[in-house]
């Protein structure tokens, strides 16, 4: 089945091509055996980056450092937004960052399919790994992004613990966030290109509709499991506060959010398959 | 060994049915909005229909890329498909690839699939060469640790050694199919399906890729082959698959396969030509009397063409052709233009073409002869084999290389 399986000439493979019928699950093996590709796709998107720019990698770190710093001038100095007794800037950091890596996986897994539309058409591997590797690629600007987090917290204080490991599960929640919307995303995109129009504005809507400039206690405690809902990137953010500041662990805010993720992710891992067959021959 | 393990390959009714709307590109939300409000219940009825592909059943707004083909190949086939353009061999290509799927029926694959529908897919200009041999190699479906073992001998195939670590955008187009290429030449699969990829780079290695072919199929593995290139399908294939309209209308020897293609894009009776045998080209030569297939623009070149007739043939006139690479037509000398309407009888014959000046670019070319006899009503035409001709000279883009004399005040 696996065009990528080591086969020997007596157990040859079989290969059975047949229209498509129903809701096809994701086939785990498949993509097992095609990780070397993703990680192809990966290094291929790190790579390319930031090819042909002065600046280069410095610019994973330019952009959350000038939101951050436009942040705490606007929100903090002039409109007085609490920080829960944490220095702004780095209460703002500290979820500009995951943030960031948020809506840039989101871009790169949205485009992703229609980005490589010649490779659609001429090669077969499963067709996840587009949108997959575009969640992955952001991690390398959110690792170097994460060394100013650290240099904040030395200049504050507040000194990183243990603790922070704990951003490893929400860095995790984020991606497999990311990876439901980004599958959702790129699948309708390729036949529906509003998406590329859609995706830039409704980062910008959800920066705002997070908890990004304000703490979370800033929605009322009765509502805070329909915020967790509508928008699951509120517990992921707060569970990332907590771990990087120590601020209120985050609570049933984040089981919505948690539970709201696995909708996305499996709804979206479906209708992805569901429409995989047509890709090649829409896009 | 069973029956079972000498297949490779088995097609059973495979269609595929494109909307015409698919191939008129991707729609905005608000033009699917429109569509939904004027036609509500089609386009309800689409949606639902579209997971399957099977699309609306309006049949003006379908179209059957590829029609109930049935097939078996055999492990170890070489096999050339040929047809016209848009007689489906793409599509055929792309469903055994698992890139598109069928709209009705079955086909099994067994063995490991390699599929090369165009070269240097994947590649991505920013990148170099040597990073992108492995990027290529990956989307191919060679593992990292196969790439390193066989790059040595892909940089050198390619022969861009010197240019390793340099992005392919500022290759020349020349290197970057090279480089393409030969990243694919190294993919060993047990099947190996191939579309049209053989018209790249300069005579020289168009040569090598076509030996390389050549290799890949004396190795015993399973080749699918689309080209509209009759003499490499000749020299490369046993088998040929003819399609036409969707719909496999002949399969056998290749010989006899291409045969029945030319045929069909002639419509003509078979009755005469089935009496002439044996049309063959036996030599080219160059003036100084050498025999190699290697010319120069500027030589003269002396083409012998020899066949059998059972009957008289009257009225007879000749074609001599010479088609590139990609299937032009870039000769094509006319004996009846010339008033030139030879007899033969039964028995031997031998017909000389001499060309002057060849006038080609550098290229790999074949040429053969057309012979057509007028029998009042109908005329029947009959093609010799066709034989590879290679030609290199100076590169300077053009078909053809015709002597200008230039002069100014």
């Amino acid at each position: 089945m696996d065009k990528v399986q080591q086969v020997n000439t007596t157990t040859a493979s079989v290969t059975v091509i047949r229209p498509p019928k129903g809701w096809i699950p994701i086939n785990l093996r498949e993509l097992w055996a095609y990780r070397e590709l993703l990680y192809f796709f990966t290094w291929r998107d790190i790579k390319v980056r930031y090819k042909q720019t002065v600046f280069g990698f410095a610019w994973a770190i330019i952009q959350p450092l000038f939101m951050m710093i436009i942040f705490s001038l606007f929100f903090s100095t002039l409109a007085k937004v609490p920080s829960e007794n944490i220095p702004y800037p780095l209460f703002s950091y500290a979820a500009v960052l995951p943030w960031t890596l948020f809506a840039e996986g989101l871009t790169r897994s949205s485009n992703s399919l229609v980005q490589d539309a010649n490779l659609l058409q001429k090669v077969y591997f499963p067709r996840l790994l587009m949108p997959i590797s575009g969640i992955l690629s952001p991690l390398v600007d959110f690792a170097i992004a994460f060394v100013v987090l650290i240099g904040l917290m030395l200049y504050y204080a507040y000194y990183p613990s243990v603790m922070m490991f704990l951003i490893l599960p929400f860095l995790l929640l984020e991606l497999l966030l990311a990876t439901g919307i980004g599958l959702w995303l790129s699948a309708i995109n390729v036949e529906y290109r509003d998406v590329r129009y859609a995706v830039p504005f409704l980062i910008q809507l959800g920066l705002f509709a997070s908890p990004v400039v304000y703490p979370v206690t800033f929605v009322p405690e009765r509502f805070q499991v329909v915020y967790g809902l509508i928008n699951p990137m509120a517990g992921i953010l707060e569970g990332f506060r907590w771990a990087i500041l120590d601020t209120k662990p985050p609570s049933n805010l984040l089981i919505a959010s948690v539970a709201i993720i696995l909708v996305i992710l499996i709804s979206g891992a479906f209708y992805f398959r569901r429409r995989e067959k047509a890709f090649a021959d829409v896009v | 060994m069973t029956a079972m393990n000498d297949i490779a390959i088995r097609v059973e009714n495979l269609s595929k049915l494109y909307r015409i709307g698919q191939f008129a590109g991707y729609k905005t939300i608000r033009e699917t909005l429109t569509d939904a409000m004027i036609a509500p219940l089609r386009r309800l009825r689409r949606t639902e229909d579209r997971g399957r592909e099977t699309g609306d059943s309006d049949p003006s707004n379908t179209i059957w890329a590829l029609k109930d083909v049935s097939f078996e190949i055999k492990r170890g086939e070489a096999v050339g498909i040929i047809g016209r353009n848009g007689s489906g061999k793409s599509t055929l290509l792309k469903i055994l690839s698992r890139i598109t799927a069928p709209t009705e029926g079955y086909a099994e694959i067994h063995g490991r699939v390699g599929s090369l529908l165009e070269v240097g897919t994947g590649f991505h200009p920013e990148l170099t060469g040597r990073e992108n041999i492995y990027l290529n190699g990956a989307v191919l479906g060679m593992k990292k640790t196969e790439v390193e073992r066989k790059f040595d001998e892909i940089v050198a195939f390619a022969e861009i050694e010197k240019f390793l670590e340099t992005p392919v955008k500022r290759y020349s187009s020349g290197m970057y199919v090279r480089l393409a290429f030969s990243v694919a030449a190294y993919l060993q699969p047990e099947i190996l399906l191939v579309d049209e990829v053989l018209a790249v780079g300069d005579a020289a290695f168009q040569k090598k890729c076509l030996g390389k072919m050549g290799d890949v199929t004396k190795t015993g593995r399973t080749v699918l082959f689309v080209s509209h290139n009759m003499a490499a399908i000749q020299s490369l294939c046993d088998v040929g698959i003819v399609l036409n309209n969707g719909k496999l209308t002949n399969k056998g020897p290749v010989g006899e396969a291409i045969y029945y293609y030319q045929d069909l894009l002639r419509h003509l009776d078979r009755s005469i030509l089935q009496s002439i045998r044996g049309m063959k080209v036996l030599t080219i030569r160059t003036t100084p009397g050498s025999n190699m297939n290697m010319f120069t623009p500027d030589a003269s070149l002396i083409a012998d063409m020899d066949f059998y007739t059972e009957y008289r043939l009257t009225k007879c006139y000749m074609n001599f052709i010479i088609e590139d690479s990609e299937g032009r037509l870039l000769i094509h000398s006319r004996s009846d233009m010339l008033d030139i309407w030879p007899t033969f009888d039964p028995g031997l014959h031998s017909v000389r073409v001499e060309v002057p000046r060849l006038g080609l670019r550098s290229g790999v070319y074949s040429l053969w002869f057309r012979l057509f006899v007028d029998s009042g009503e109908v005329t029947q035409m009959a093609d010799s084999e066709r034989i590879m001709l290679e030609v290199s000279g100076p590169q300077a883009g053009g078909l053809v290389d015709i002597p200008c004399h230039w002069s100014w005040t």
